[in-house]
């Protein structure tokens, strides 16, 4: 569970620290507590930076860093693609061992293909990602997105 | 593994012990044996208990208080039994004052309700104070929270010390004559802090406020004698002390159970029915609304028992020779902050404490794949973190059948934790 590049994204977490935003989200994870506060800013529909704080376990920290590695510069359709792929992943209770395909989309994200036998552990490693999602449907006003969105937060 | 256990005083004979728990033989992650230090959420359950259970379902399985045939009475028998043990346990002056529940949150929230619909004296309004404490689990926050929420009545609560103690300064300001009821725990299932019973039941007596304790951590640890006590009521939990889960015990003093409320209706809490009113059967049947859980209800009788014949007291002063070595080893590892008592004075067996940053989380996690089973998180006792400003703690939790070398495994386990994530 514990992969490397994890622990290395703890130690080192990238882009840490609230920068300025288009609009703030703070997701916990009631079950253990884990906490984060996260902002998001677009310039058009490219992601221009994603900066969070937060406390938790090592994997939600990691997870953060992690995508703020993934997702800062990518336009929205291609953040998105990647962010439905690491929730495929991390739902596929430890059955999806990520092929060629998968890696090219996540990158470092697959270390925490382990994550996904852990149940307890599944939300850690979706916080920041679900406050992205929430965060960024705020910045740009997507009702639309609304709906799942709320549904999601509840099982996080 | 250190050996710095040997001359410990007081301690059961726990490889004789352990033999009644078949689950203490498992085998975990390639060869490690299990420690089982998660005791504060719940007990392991000797074979005994195991037995009853069975033993139920294969030869009396009926339902209770009903019915003429030699099942039923046998059943009716054995839950009726199982309530006379644990009102010996307690030492209740009467079997009738002990209500079966599905557990000490049931027990806790029946007590808000009997006092939400009662008449005076006992009726909790807006013009009332409820009084609780800062280290309560959620079970005895919330339903009263509710029961505020409600009736307008005020919630107040004693604040704690930085060691983990009831801050007891302000108890002339806290309870005063508004005060209807002060509901606390006896121990605290995060920090293990036993709380001053006398000093608490003395104040609300003094402004006739009733006064309900929540044993949950208290019952299966120690001689739990509610006369001692001097509560009005007094909550805990079966699968904490042996016994199976779905099974619960509210003791109260007969007076009150006699002149206060029903909270849930059905079947068996009555003694008449017409389509226009009811009324109902006495205590404790009064609060036992539907098909009761029997079959819990005989284990619980069981656990009771087991543990009497072994003896509260013996059971109390191993888990007190475990606590004082466990925080003595605790305390060596670097980085190591217990959150709560730091000495075994006044305090229980669980032991909660943070690992410099590591989050708890990760402990629990790499303390598991040693085998070593600790409960991590808020403990559904959030405000005792917020107060130590901490999201979490890692918890290790004893009982009778734990030993030295099970402290040695949790020590040598943080330290693994702390070199893995250095």
């Amino acid at each position: 569970m514990y992969q490397d590049v994890i622990l290395d994204h703890y130690k080192n977490p990238h882009g840490r620290g609230l920068r300025d935003g288009d609009a703030e989200v703070h997701h916990v994870n009631p079950t253990c507590g884990d906490e984060i506060t996260l902002r998001v800013r677009y310039e058009g529909s490219r992601v221009a930076d994603v900066s969070y704080e937060g406390q938790g376990c090592s994997i939600s920290q990691a997870s953060a860093s992690v995508l703020n590695d993934l997702l800062v510069g990518k336009e929205l359709a291609e953040a998105r693609r990647i962010q439905d792929t690491f929730l495929e992943l991390m739902q596929s209770k430890g059955r999806i061992e990520p092929d060629d395909a998968m890696e090219e989309v996540l990158e470092d994200a697959v270390a925490f293909a382990g994550v996904s036998k852990y149940p307890a552990r599944v939300k850690c490693a979706l916080l920041s990602w679900m406050a992205w999602k929430d965060a960024t449907a705020q910045a740009l006003g997507e009702a639309a997105d609304a709906e799942p969105d709320d549904a999601e937060r509840k099982t996080a | 593994m250190t050996q710095s256990h040997q001359g410990l005083s007081g301690l059961l004979d726990t490889e004789a012990i352990r033999k009644d728990f078949p689950v203490l033989d498992r085998v975990l992650h390639d060869g490690k044996r299990l420690v089982y230090l998660d005791n504060a959420a719940t007990s392991q359950k000797p074979r005994q208990v195991l037995d009853a259970l069975t033993g139920y379902y294969e030869r009396h399985n009926a339902n209770v208080h009903r019915g003429v045939h030699v099942l039923a009475e046998e059943a009716t028998a054995l839950y009726e039994g199982a309530r006379d043990k644990v009102a010996a346990f307690v030492n209740a002056p009467s079997r009738d004052e002990v209500i079966f529940t599905k557990n000490a949150s049931e027990s806790l929230n029946l007590v808000a309700n009997m006092l939400g619909w009662a008449e005076e004296p006992y009726r909790v309004d807006h013009d009332t104070e409820v009084v609780i404490t800062e280290m309560e689990h959620h079970s005895n926050i919330v339903p009263w929270q509710l029961l505020s929420q409600r009736t307008g009545a005020k919630l107040k609560w004693f604040g704690l010390t930085d060691d983990g103690r009831l801050d007891l300064s302000t108890i002339e300001e806290t309870i005063t004559e508004k005060t209807k009821i002060v509901s606390f725990t006896l121990v605290s299932n995060i920090m293990g802090t036993i709380n001053p019973v006398e000093a608490i039941v003395r104040r609300a007596q003094d402004v006739g406020a009733l006064v309900c304790v929540d044993a949950s951590q208290a019952a299966p640890h120690m001689v739990l004698d509610v006369q001692e006590l001097g509560a009005d009521f007094v909550a805990f939990t079966g699968h904490k002390m042996c016994g199976p889960t779905g099974i619960g015990v509210l003791w109260g003093r007969q007076e009150l159970l006699e002149d206060l409320p029903p909270f849930l209706g059905g079947g068996e809490m009555i003694e008449t029915v017409s389509m226009h009113s009811s009324t109902y059967a006495p205590a404790p049947h009064k609060f036992e609304a539907g098909t009761p859980p029997i079959a819990q209800a005989v284990g619980l009788g069981a656990a009771v028992d087991y543990l009497a014949s072994i003896g509260m007291e013996r059971i109390a002063q191993h888990e007190h020779a475990i606590t004082e070595y466990a925080v003595r080893r605790l305390l060596e590892v670097p980085d190591l902050r217990i959150i709560g008592p730091s000495t075994a004075e006044d305090r229980g067996a669980a032991i909660s404490f943070t690992l410099g940053d590591i989050h708890p989380h990760d402990v629990g996690q790499v303390l598991d794949e040693q085998g070593i089973a600790v409960r991590v998180g808020h403990h559904c006792a959030r405000p005792v973190c917020l107060r130590y400003g901490i999201p979490a703690t890692t918890r290790a939790s004893f009982y009778l059948y734990s030993t030295p070398a099970e402290v040695d495994a949790l020590v040598d386990g943080l330290e693994h934790v702390r070199n893995f994530f250095g």
